[in-house]
Order: structure tokens, then C-alpha cells, then sequence
């Protein structure tokens, strides 16, 4: 389990790695935090000719908050935006979804971007940016381009990032006044990735009723899905009647597909077992977030 | 006499250098050396049509290729089959690369040596082997059916059939006022240490000699291998066993291709070569085990005593036999556990299918058959309405039917006849500690929150410490420190501590001043290898002996310096002394001296047995029949195995909703006589039920129908972390020793294992209401079997 | 563009890497695919840190990098020049003596075969760092991304706990036999 030979350069700044990377777009690959992509290249699973290492782009590495939401570069680990608590003050889903993101040991060198870009199905981030409706930056040599959480993820393990492009900043919009949020996710093991996993997030209105309840779901898809499931809640009130019919909703919606861990049905019935717990957690971290006034 | 160390928690004296990061494991070995990569065959089942190594002669750093036809004389044939037994009518083994036929995916096709690992994969990937693939036999059900075959001329993929039978089971069964029948399934699992196989080997040109060091449980039988396929004299074949990490079974089988290709190529290349098997390798080309179909036939009177009990049952052994039939004889006969039937018959096929090869794994056989066994007391006692226990207890043997002969032969070729044990005792401290009693009412309780919970039991017993023999060196050096070899290896057991803690306590001296040695054949070249939880029994009663015969001949050297009767003295702490009279003493160090009559003196000590100051001038030095040296060799070959006991009880509760399960409670009583070191007893349970739990809930082997491993990575292969395991493993001891060896010790090695699948899908099943069949089972195959079984809405099934 | 220095040799690009392991320097040439774990074994020759797995899952390889524990077999070592890499090596105490982890996992027997000891001994040394007295439940969370075959992590867990106490207590205590807090 030996990686196969590769070209290796690390550039000092951004300019640099995209004038590199529009050298070799078809060969070269970018290195990030390299907790997906090393182990790939030692099973010989994936042989770029080049990596280009972007562990020296120090300006890439920030967490930014203000009261639209967080930015956060593309050398940004997991560990960072999770310990970070103006980030977490403001979207309190990036905590609660990292930690379940692999282990600690993991998250000290893996990248959220990075993650995210990785696009796999299975993974916290790329479902936490498609439901809170973030976005990422695009860089080429050429210029900048924004792209939407929704086009970013077209197929499994595959984004609509162009030859020569990199992913320099991801933007995770803040959480509404009135509203909650809230994960869980079932793994075999923890820090596994999860035979199911989801989120939600849960608007409230001034008096306590709900408006909207939105989710978004790991492991059930090809690429992350999200649902709205505020017709449930069209009474406004979250009982155990309009809870249940949403993790119906949910259960019926997903895609899942059987291997070796978990059958189809089985991860359909933790969709929908999942989607109770998260809006009625959500429901409650709105709940808490009005009385005490923040969180 | 009076032990000291002996039963005491001791720390280890491996660890320091263990945590400092000085540990010397086998790759950690001769870093010039050059490295092995395998080319494995893609292919479950194919013939080997060509292969094309072209490509590689010119990669630079790349030293030699070789296929089949490259190996020599012995090497040529297939690898050696281990334990012949006239039931195994079909041994197969493989060949070190395979000659024209692949059974595995994994299985060895042609080996690149080069400068370093990075540059012999390289290479490796490489190689075209073209293939005409044939059709695999993946699974039981398929070997059984024999559409397909494994081996050309092996009818029915039946690599062996056995029979065993004490009384009339068939008439007692028909006769019987109840009968039930189980079918039952035990998937695939493996050992799978922390270190995979590694092997270095460094050939001396000019002596002739053959150096290997090898994470092996068996450096003796290396050795023999190696001298034996590479044709060289044994006496000039050295194995050396390392640090190694972890074998629990895996690495008792030998030799492996690698363990002798790898010194076959040091011998042509003349220099040091070294083959470190990485994960992915470990998964598809070292053993597997476990994988068994059993059916169950029972007959029964109205207390669930058992008057006739059958069964039949169908061993995966994967491609080839090289380790013989030993895992279906130890589930075979180890089924019985604590219980006498009143008669019994057992038949089993071993079949081949086109997997990787089945060798022992920690409890080799025996999760299976107690296994089988527990779920047939459930049954019966779900049958009969009556509490789990008392179903036990009625079908015990009774202390006073020690030692008891059950009529079958067992493993080693002998009668099966347990030494010891209290089989009543351990049940009621089981009871109390798990509270058994007190769990209906708990039950109520969590049914009223909308819980499910269930409790489980399974009992065992373990044939350790089986022969043929093991023995023992020790010897004192004329500085007081005591050097103590033994032939045995160690993958982590403590081995150094415990024997150093027998040495210090046989004789008289400070534990810190005696230093063991395990596994090298240069120190010890007699032993047959780690397995079977014997190493305790084995090597710690050869070494015992060992230091008696070493105290005798001190005591009479010590008597004449002193000029005392040897009965009046005792050594205490490296001093022997008389007993009563503080200043008669002489240092064993000196008695070390003494003892070696010398002509060349190197210090003050050895002056003093120099030949013109000791001995009498009209004797010979060296008395006739006397050795120099003050040193002395043990041997312990039982007549038979002694067997510990146990029994585990588990609670869980399962998740109504998830189907997650989730453990509450573990509780152990465990019996392996008397204790040496209870702090690593523990240890070994407690990693013993480590394993049982991942055997039960989390681990297996995922075969696709082409014979593709689809879980072969720690990703997939669901090792637990700490999160998976039961947070405290409740402990309690009951010594009965075993009257076979000098120290009343059983083995403890593999115990925590042995009874965890039978008590998990016993506590499932109680949890549940639905017949638990099928081990390992994980949540999403809870929620179907929920799913299939109409009665998965009413939790708990205490019959009526 | 800066690149780090190259070499070639048979037709591999060799790299200069300048490594600071436990505190000393080492300048070795690598190809950018060799690995931290295999450099930090091979090429400079500290071979505690082991290798289970090759693919993140079991910890075995894991160092400090500038003190924080990461994956050495998902580095390579290109990257790591610059950093400062502790191995378990560089865990003893200043006067030769085992450092408190160390020593809490002698006394509470929280190894056996030691081929996973060195990733836990990294990683709970930075971990009781941020959280010096930890419950049972976080010292576990601590070594919950490492794989342990041989122990069934109970003394583990009881000698996070074990070390917490010795270097609160500033100075370790030693028991020559007796591991008294094996089952604490
Ligand atoms: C044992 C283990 C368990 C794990 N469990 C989980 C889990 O439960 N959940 C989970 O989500 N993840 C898990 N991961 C993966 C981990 O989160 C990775 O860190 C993450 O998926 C990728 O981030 P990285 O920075 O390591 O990316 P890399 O591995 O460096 O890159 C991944 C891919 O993205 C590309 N890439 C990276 N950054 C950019 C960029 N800025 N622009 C363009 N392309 C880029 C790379 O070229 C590569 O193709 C696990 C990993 C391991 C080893
Ligand atoms: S070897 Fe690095 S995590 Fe297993
Ligand atoms: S002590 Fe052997 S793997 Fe942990």
C-alpha cells in the first residue's frame, strides 16, 4: 500500500497553485489536508502524474464570521471551524455536524472544503452546506466564480468544478433569528462514516410556530439530498402526528442503495427515525435560542 | 513452598522499552534490506494462462521477478500440510507461487524484489497475468451443492469427513419425550493483529548460515520449514520471533509462501530481504475462521436434561488444508462444554471453497461449537418454559465426576477427559454477579420506559495446554542474573513477566534479576509454538522444572562451600543461606562460579574457581556424570490437556426503532486454576471479550458471489474502537488448579472469546422475541429479521 | 514559485527534506511520495511509530505535528518540513525516566503486544494537554480514534485517567509491582 510516483509541487501562494494547476489541469491533482486523497493513493486507487499542495497557502487558512454567516479558506481544518466560537455562535450546525465528521486525530488535518469538494454522499459537510444553501468559490487562473450549493454536487463523489479550478472559500450562511438546528447520524462505528445521517433546520415564527422545516441527509443518496418538509407542518405546531408524517415523507423520499452494512429499507427506516429527531431537536434549539436570545 | 510472586499483580517487564518506542518488531529490523511486494491473483477461481514480466526487468531499483518456475527442488511442491488426520481424505495445499491454478483471490502468483516497498508495488502492478477465469465456490451452501469444484479431483469440495459418537444419540433422541432441531450459521471472521506477517531473512554467504526473524507464533516450526523447502541443515537455520504485534491464532500457521521465499531469495541475492505484509494483503492472503452451518438435533426429558444430542455441521476451510482439520475437531468435541449428554454424535464436512484458507483464530472452534451448544439450551429452555440456568444446571457435571471421560478423542489425538473444574460453583457466581435473579423485575422496569432489554448466558470449557511438549532453560550467570530461554513465542501475553515471576519464586531469587527469552532458536531450539492458550501451562511448568533442577544442583554445591546439609539451606532473594544461622550464606553468583571450573580467571569472582584454588587435586574437575555451569533444562509433556472453564452473561438492550444494540452489562467467572498474574489475566480477558463483542456484532468477512472480499480495509472490517466495547468487563475469579502440572495452571489465553457469539444472540434473542439463527448480527440485520417476524411486536419471550 | 530542492536519481525526482523530529534536525531525500511513517521509520531510523493500516483507520502511526496528533501515513513527508514532529520517542521525561503516559500505561497494564501503544501515547499526551483531568467518559472520547486488538481498551481508559492524576500530582509516583490503579 505503497502511493504510485507523482510530481510534486507546493506553492507559497494562491497565484502560484492556479498558474500551475492551469499547466496541468488534466493531470495534476490538489492536496489538501490529503485525508481522503492519500489513502486512495495508496491503495492505487487513484495515480495523478502531479499533486499540487496547497498546505503553504497560509491565506487560505481562516475562519471568518460577520452577521451574514462564516467564510472559511480552502487550508481551514475541521478542527478549526469546529473550536471556533464566533463561527459556532452564528451557524451552530458546523459544530454539531463536524464532530461527527471522522475522529479528532483526523479532523486535525482534514479540510472542510476539502471535504466538501470530495463530494462524497456519505460525508457530514457537503449535506450541511446543500441544506443550509451555502456556497463555494471557485478560482481559476482565469478569474473567480460563485456556485451555489445546489450545482455545485452533480453526481457521486463528482462537483461541477472545472479543470484548473479550486475551491478557495466556502460561505455557510448564518441562522436566522427564530430559527434551530440540529444532526444526528447512525454510524456502525463512531467517527465512521454514517449509514444515515441528517439534519435540520427549523424556522420559527415570533409566536413559536413553525414556518419552515427543512433537511438534509447523508448516506441515502448519490449526492446530498435535501427535503422540505414544512407541508407536515402546515398547522405550524411540531406534534407527534406532524413529526411522524414527516419521517414518513422522509423515509419515501430518500434513495438509499444496500451493501455490505445496512440494506436500503433499513437505512430508509433510520432516514426516517433520524428526521423525527432532528426537527423535534432543531424545533427545540429554536425554542431555547428565543428565550435565552442567542444560540 | 510459599510463593511470593507467584498469584501477585506484577507489572511487566516488557513495557518499558515497549513505551518508549523501543520495541524491536520485525520491520523495525535491518533497514538496508530489500523489500518483497506480491502480485495476488485479481481472481477467485482462474487458471493461470501467462505471465508477462516484461515491463519490469528495466524498472530501476527492481532486483529479480519470480513466478513458479523459478522455485527449486522442495519449493516447487505444494506447501507443507501441518496435521495430517486419516479424515482428511483431500488435503490440498498451495503452492509458494501458484504453478498453473489460483482458488483465492490473494493467493500468490509471482514476487518482485527491490530496493524498497514503493518500488517493488511498482513493479508489481506491472506484471500481466492473464487468466482463464472458472467458476468460484463462495459460501457453504455452494460447496455443499457442488455445481462447482474448488479442486478437480476433490468430489463434492469435501476436503474431510469425521465422525464421533459416544453412545446410541439417534434411539436416546427418538426415545425421548421431547426433541427440537436447530439450524444454525457462524460466519467468517480473523485474528487480524494490529502488525500483519512480516518476514526478514539475511543469508551468510560464507558460513553457510540462514538468519531469519519472523512475527510468528512458532519459530521452531519456521525453522523447520525453512530448512526443510530451501534444503539446508537445521543447524544452520536460526529464527528469531521479535517484538511481535498481536497473533491471537493467525500466525501459528506456517509457513507461509513468504516465510520461504523470503529467505530463498536472501540466499540467491546474498543479501538481507524483507517482506512486510500490509493491510489489505493481511485480509486476502494470511486466515481466516469461524465460517460453520450447523444443524442440531436434541432429545430431551421434562427437566431439559439431555438424553441424546446430534449433530451435524459444515466447516468453510477455504482453498487449501495446510493446517488440517484441527478447527472442526476442536468444535466437534469443545461443543460439549460443561454438560455429559446422555449419548452423543457428531459429524462434520470440511469443504473447500474458493476463499482465503481457514486456520485458528483466538478459541479456534470453539465460539462455534459453544455456539451451537447455548443455542440449544435456550431452545430447550424456551421449550420447556424454564429459566436459562436451571436447564444448565441439570446437565452439568458434577464436581464429584472429575476428572470425567467424555468417550471422544480430542485434538491432540487424545481421550477428551477434564481434569477440573466446578461447573455448579461457577454458574451461582455468575448469577449473583450479573444479578440473573434480580433481572425480571429490571425488565418491567425498562418495559414501562418503552425499553427492550434481554439477558444472556453461555458456558464453556477450553482444552489448554495441549502437548506435544514445551521446555525450558535457566541459568545462572556469575553476576546473580538469571538467564531463562524458552523454545514458545510471544505476541503481547507478558509472557517475560510471568515466567520471570515462576523463575523468581522456584528459585529464591529477585524477580528484577531474571531475564526471559522467547522464541529464539538459538537459545531454545526445542518447542512446538504459542496457540491453544498453552504457553502458561506449557512453558511456565517446563521452566518451573527447569529452576528446580537448577536449585538442586546450587543447593549441593552451596552445601559443600558451607558445609552444610543441603536440606538445611534456602535461597532468599540470590542468597543461599542456612536456614537459622544469618551468616552462612554464599551469593548464587558464586555458586555460579563454583560450579564452573575454570583455568582462565577474568575477575575477582572468577578467581575464586580457578584450578589451583578449588577441587580436589586427585578428582576430576567436572565430577563424572556432573555438567559445568550452574544451569538447568525442564521439559513438560502432559499426558493430556487440562481444561478451564467459564461463563459469561451479557445484557442489551435494543434499540425499538434503530435496531442498534446496545451492551449494558458483561459479566465473566472465569476458572484457570491458579492465577500466576492476575493483572495480565484480566488483560487477556478483557481483549478476549474485546474480540467476542466485534465476533458478534461488528466483524466479518463480506465474500461477494464472485469471491471478492469487499470489506478488505479497517474502513469495512469493523475492528471495535473503545466506543464499540462494553465500557466495564465485571470480572469474577473461581480457582480450581488443575492436578496435571506442577503449578495447577489452565490456560487463559483464549477464554474471554470463546462464549460471546452464543451469549449475544442469546441476549438478542430474549430481547427480541425472534429466534436468533444467524451470528454476527449487526442493526439493519435485526430490522429484518424484525421485519420477517410477526411476533417482533411483543418484546421478550419468557415462555409460559 | 518556491519548490523545495530537488534531486534525480534514477529517475525519480528526489526531495531535500529538512525534518525536525523530538527536537533534532534531519536532512533526508525522499521521493514526494514517501510517506511521514515511512520516513520518520526509515529514513530516519525511529521506528516506534508503527504502521497498522496505511489508511487512517487504526492510529497506530500517530505523531504530534507542531503538537497536535495527526495520521503519519496520510502525510507525506514534503509536507512536513518545517513542522515540528514528536514521536514516541520523544515522550520520555528530560532525566530518561518514562514520561506520565508512559508510566501510566505500565501501571495499569495498558498494553500487551504495544504495537498500537505508541498512537495512544502521542495522542492522549496532546489530549490531556487541552484537558488536564478528564472524566472516565472523556478520557475515553480520547482514544476513541485509535484501534487496540489486544487490550479491550479497559486499562487504556484507566491509565488516561492514571496520567491525568500523575501529572497533576507533578511528580509520578512509582509502584514497583503493584499497578494500583489498573481498575480505578
Ligand atoms: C479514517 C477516516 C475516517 C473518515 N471519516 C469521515 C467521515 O465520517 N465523514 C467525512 O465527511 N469524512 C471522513 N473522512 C474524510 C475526511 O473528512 C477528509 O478530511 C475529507 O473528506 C477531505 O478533506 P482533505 O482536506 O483531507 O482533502 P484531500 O484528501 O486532500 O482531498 C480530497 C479531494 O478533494 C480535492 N480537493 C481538496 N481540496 C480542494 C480544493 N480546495 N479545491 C479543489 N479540489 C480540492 C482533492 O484533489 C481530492 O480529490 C475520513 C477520513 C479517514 C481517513
Ligand atoms: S497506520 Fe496510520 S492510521 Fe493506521
Ligand atoms: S496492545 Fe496489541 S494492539 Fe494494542
Amino acid at each position: 500500500m505503497k502511493p504510485a510516483p507523482f510530481a510534486y509541487l507546493r506553492p507559497e501562494c494562491l497565484q502560484d497553485a492556479l498558474e500551475a494547476y492551469a499547466d496541468h489541469a488534466d493531470d495534476a491533482k490538489i492536496l489538501a489536508g490529503g485525508q481522503s486523497l492519500i489513502p486512495l493513493l495508496s491503495m492505487r486507487l487513484a495515480a495523478p502524474t502531479m499533486l499540487i499542495d496547497i498546505n503553504r497557502l497560509t491565506e487560505l487558512s481562516y475562519v471568518h464570521t460577520d452577521a451574514s454567516g462564516v467564510r472559511f479558506g480552502a487550508l481551514t481544518r475541521h478542527a478549526q471551524i469546529e473550536h471556533d466560537k464566533r463561527a459556532n455562535r452564528a451557524q451552530p450546525l458546523l459544530r454539531k455536524a463536524l464532530r461527527s465528521v471522522a475522529h479528532p486525530t483526523i479532523r486535525n488535518r482534514g479540510t472542510t472544503v476539502g471535504s466538501i469538494v470530495h463530494a462524497d454522499a456519505a460525508a457530514e459537510m457537503p449535506a450541511v452546506l446543500r441544506l443550509l444553501e451555502g456556497s463555494v468559490t471557485l478560482r481559476s487562473h482565469e478569474g473567480s466564480r460563485e456556485v451555489g450549493a445546489e450545482d455545485l454536487f452533480v453526481g457521486p463523489l463528482e462537483t461541477s468544478l472545472a479543470a484548473g479550478e479550486i475551491a478557495t472559500e466556502i460561505f455557510m450562511p448564518a441562522l436566522p433569528a427564530g430559527a434551530g438546528v440540529a444532526f444526528e447520524e447512525i454510524s456502525r462505528r463512531r467517527g465512521d462514516y454514517a449509514l444515515c445521517g441528517a439534519a435540520a433546520i427549523v424556522q420559527t415564527d415570533p409566536g413559536g410556530a413553525v414556518t419552515s422545516v427543512k433537511t438534509g441527509y447523508l448516506s441515502v443518496s448519490e449526492t446530498p439530498l435535501v427535503l422540505d418538509l414544512s407541508d407536515a407542518f402546515d398547522d405550524g405546531e411540531l406534534s407527534q402526528t406532524n413529526l411522524t408524517g414527516a419521517g414518513e415523507l422522509a423515509s419515501a423520499a430518500v434513495q438509499p442503495e444496500t451493501d455490505i452494512h445496512a440494506t436500503a429499507d433499513y437505512r430508509r427506516q433510520l432516514a426516517g427515525v433520524l428526521t423525527k429527531q432532528v426537527i423535534e431537536q432543531a424545533h427545540n434549539h429554536a425554542s431555547a435560542r428565543t428565550i435565552g436570545g442567542s444560540q | 513452598m510459599t510463593w511470593k510472586l507467584v498469584g501477585e499483580n506484577v507489572t511487566r517487564v516488557e513495557d518499558d522499552r515497549l513505551l518508549r518506542g523501543l520495541g524491536r518488531y520485525t520491520d523495525d529490523l535491518c533497514p538496508e534490506a530489500l523489500h518483497v511486494a506480491m502480485v495476488r491473483s485479481p481472481h477467485a477461481h482462474a487458471r493461470i494462462v501467462d505471465i508477462d514480466i516484461e515491463r519490469v526487468l528495466d524498472v530501476d531499483g527492481v532486483l529479480a521477478v519470480y513466478t513458479y518456475e523459478d522455485l527449486p527442488g522442495p519449493l516447487a511442491e505444494p506447501l507443507p500440510l501441518l496435521i495430517p488426520h486419516p479424515a482428511l481424505t483431500h488435503g490440498r495445499t498451495q503452492y509458494a507461487l501458484a504453478k498453473d491454478e489460483v482458488n483465492y483471490v490473494g493467493e500468490a502468483v509471482a514476487m518482485v524484489v527491490a530496493i524498497d516497498r514503493y518500488i517493488a508495488e511498482d513493479a508489481a502492478f506491472r506484471i500481466s497475468v492473464s487468466y482463464d477465469p472458472l467458476p468460484p465456490v463462495v459460501g457453504i451452501d455452494h460447496a455443499r451443492k457442488a455445481e462447482h469444484l474448488v479442486h478437480d479431483d476433490v468430489p463434492g469440495n469435501v476436503a474431510a469427513r469425521m465422525e464421533q459418537s459416544t453412545g446410541d444419540a439417534e434411539s436416546a433422541i427418538a426415545g425421548a419425550p421431547h426433541k427440537l432441531t436447530l439450524d444454525l450459521e457462524i460466519e467468517r471472521s480473523a485474528a487480524t493483529p494490529l502488525e500483519g506477517r512480516a518476514t526478514l531473512a539475511e543469508w551468510d554467504t560464507g558460513s553457510g548460515r540462514m538468519r531469519v526473524w519472523t512475527s510468528t507464533q512458532t519459530s521452531t516450526g519456521v525453522r523447520a520449514a525453512i530448512a526443510a523447502k530451501l534444503q539446508l541443515d537445521l543447524a544452520n537455520v536460526d529464527v528469531i520471533t521479535p517484538d511481535v504485534g498481536g497473533g491471537f491464532g493467525v500466525k501459528i500457521m506456517h509457513p507461509w509462501p513468504e516465510d520461504l521465499l523470503v529467505p530463498f531469495v536472501a540466499r540467491a541475492l546474498g543479501k538481507p530481504v524483507k517482506f512486510i505484509e500490509d493491510r489489505r494483503e493481511h485480509f486476502i492472503s494470511s486466515a481466516h475462521e469461524r465460517g460453520q452451518v450447523q444443524h442440531v438435533e436434541v432429545g430431551f426429558d421434562d427437566d431439559g436434561r439431555i438424553l441424546g444430542l446430534s449433530v451435524r455441521f459444515w466447516h468453510d476451510n477455504g482453498a487449501y488444508t495446510p493446517y488440517g482439520i484441527i478447527v472442526p475437531i476442536i468444535t466437534s468435541t469443545q461443543l460439549l462444554g460443561p454438560y455429559k449428554p446422555g449419548a452423543y454424535s457428531v459429524v462434520f464436512e470440511s469443504l473447500y471453497t474458493n476463499t482465503v484458507v481457514v486456520t485458528p483464530y483466538r478459541g479456534a472452534g470453539r465460539p462455534q461449537g459453544v455456539y451451537a451448544m447455548e443455542r440449544t439450551m435456550d431452545a430447550i429452555a424456551s421449550y420447556l418454559g424454564r429459566d436459562r440456568t436451571e436447564v444448565r444446571a441439570v446437565n452439568f457435571i458434577q464436581p464429584d465426576e472429575l476428572p470425567y471421560d467424555h468417550g471422544l478423542l480430542f485434538q491432540d489425538g487424545r481421550p477428551l477427559i477434564y481434569d477440573s473444574g466446578d461447573y455448579p460453583a461457577c454458574l451461582q457466581k455468575l448469577k449473583k454477579l450479573v444479578g440473573w435473579d434480580e433481572f425480571e423485575t429490571f425488565r418491567e422496569q425498562a418495559r414501562s420506559q418503552g425499553r427492550r432489554v434481554g439477558i444472556g448466558l453461555a458456558c464453556y470449557v477450553e482444552g489448554t495446554g495441549v502437548g506435544p511438549y514445551e521446555g525450558g532453560h535457566v541459568q545462572v550467570e556469575t553476576s546473580g542474573k538469571v538467564k531463562v530461554a524458552t523454545g514458545l513465542t510471544s505476541q503481547g501475553q507478558g509472557h517475560q513477566t510471568v515466567f520471570a515471576q515462576i523463575v523468581a519464586d522456584e528459585l529464591g531469587v529477585r524477580f528484577e534479576d531474571v531475564e526471559v527469552t522467547t522464541g529464539d532458536t538459538r537459545r531454545f531450539p526445542y518447542a512446538v509454538g504459542t496457540f491453544a492458550s498453552r504457553a502458561a501451562v506449557m512453558s511456565g511448568s517446563a521452566i518451573a522444572f527447569a529452576a528446580r533442577a537448577v536449585r538442586t544442583k546450587a543447593l549441593r554445591i552451596a552445601a559443600d562451600a558451607l558445609e552444610a546439609s543441603s536440606d538445611d539451606l534456602e535461597i532468599v532473594d540470590g542468597i543461599v543461606r542456612v536456614k537459622g544461622t544469618p551468616d552462612a550464606t554464599i551469593a548464587l553468583g558464586t555458586v555460579a562460579v563454583l560450579s564452573n571450573p575454570l583455568r582462565y580467571a577474568f575477575d575477582k569472582a572468577s578467581e575464586s574457581a580457578t584450578q589451583f584454588v578449588v577441587g580436589d587435586p586427585d578428582k576430576p574437575p567436572v565430577a563424572e556424570g556432573d555438567e559445568p555451569g550452574l544451569e538447568g533444562k525442564g521439559y513438560y509433556s502432559p499426558v493430556r490437556s487440562t481444561f478451564a472453564s467459564g461463563m459469561h452473561a451479557v445484557i442489551v438492550e435494543t434499540d425499538p426503532d434503530t435496531a442498534e444494540i446496545k451492551i449494558l452489562r458483561y459479566c465473566v467467572v472465569h476458572d484457570c486454576g491458579h492465577v500466576v498474574n492476575p493483572l495480565i489475566v484480566e488483560g487477556q480477558i478483557h481483549g478476549g471479550v474485546a474480540q467476542g463483542v466485534a465476533g458478534a456484532l461488528y466483524e466479518r468477512m463480506s465474500y461477494d458471489e464472485h469471491g471478492q472480499l469487499l470489506n478488505a480495509s479497517f474502513m469495512d472490517f469493523l475492528m471495535p474502537y473503545v466506543t464499540e466495547v462494553p465500557s466495564k468487563i465485571e470480572i469474577d475469579h473461581l480457582q480450581t488448579p488443575s492436578p496435571l502440572n506442577p503449578l495447577g495452571i489452565k490456560g487463559a489465553g483464549e477464554a474471554g472469546v470463546i462464549p460471546s457469539t452464543a451469549v449475544f444472540a442469546a441476549a438478542i434473542e430474549d430481547a427480541e422475541g425472534i429466534g436468533i439463527t444467524s451470528m454476527p448480527i449487526s442493526p439493519s440485520e435485526l430490522f429484518e429479521l424484525r421485519r420477517r417476524n410477526t411476533e417482533a411486536s411483543s418484546p421478550g419471550r419468557r415462555a409460559t | 514559485m518556491s519548490d523545495p530542492t530537488t534531486a534525480d536519481t534514477d529517475g525519480e525526482t528526489m526531495h531535500h527534506v529538512r525534518l525536525s523530529v523530538n527536537g533534532a534536525t534531519y536532512d533526508i531525500e525522499v521521493p514526494a511520495r514517501r510517506l511521514l511513517s515511512d520516513a520518520v521509520r526509515q529514513d530516519i531510523g525511529l521506528t516506534g511509530t508503527h504502521v497498522g493500516c496505511e489508511h487512517g483507520v487504526c492510529g497506530a502511526c500517530t505523531v504530534l505535528v507542531d503538537g497536535v496528533p495527526m495520521r503519519s501515513c496520510l502525510m507525506f513527508a514534503v509536507s512536513a518540513e518545517g513542522q515540528e514532529v514528536t514521536t514516541v520517542e520523544g515522550l520520555g521525561d528530560a532525566d530518561g525516566s518514562l514520561g506520565a503516559v508512559q508510566q501510566a500505561f505500565k501501571d495499569c497494564h495498558g498494553l500487551q503486544c504495544g504495537f498500537c501503544t505508541p498512537g495512544f501515547l502521542t495522542t492522549i499526551t496532546a489530549c490531556l494537554r487541552d484537558n488536564p483531568d478528564p472524566t472516565r467518559e472523556e478520557a475515553s472520547e480520547m482514544v476513541a480514534g485509535n484501534l487496540c486488538r489486544c487490550t479491550g481498551y479497559q486499562n487504556i481508559v484507566s491509565a488516561v485517567l492514571r496520567a491525568a492524576e500523575l501529572q497533576g500530582a507533578g511528580c509520578a509516583t512509582k509502584p514497583e509491582h503493584a499497578a494500583q490503579e489498573a481498575q480505578a
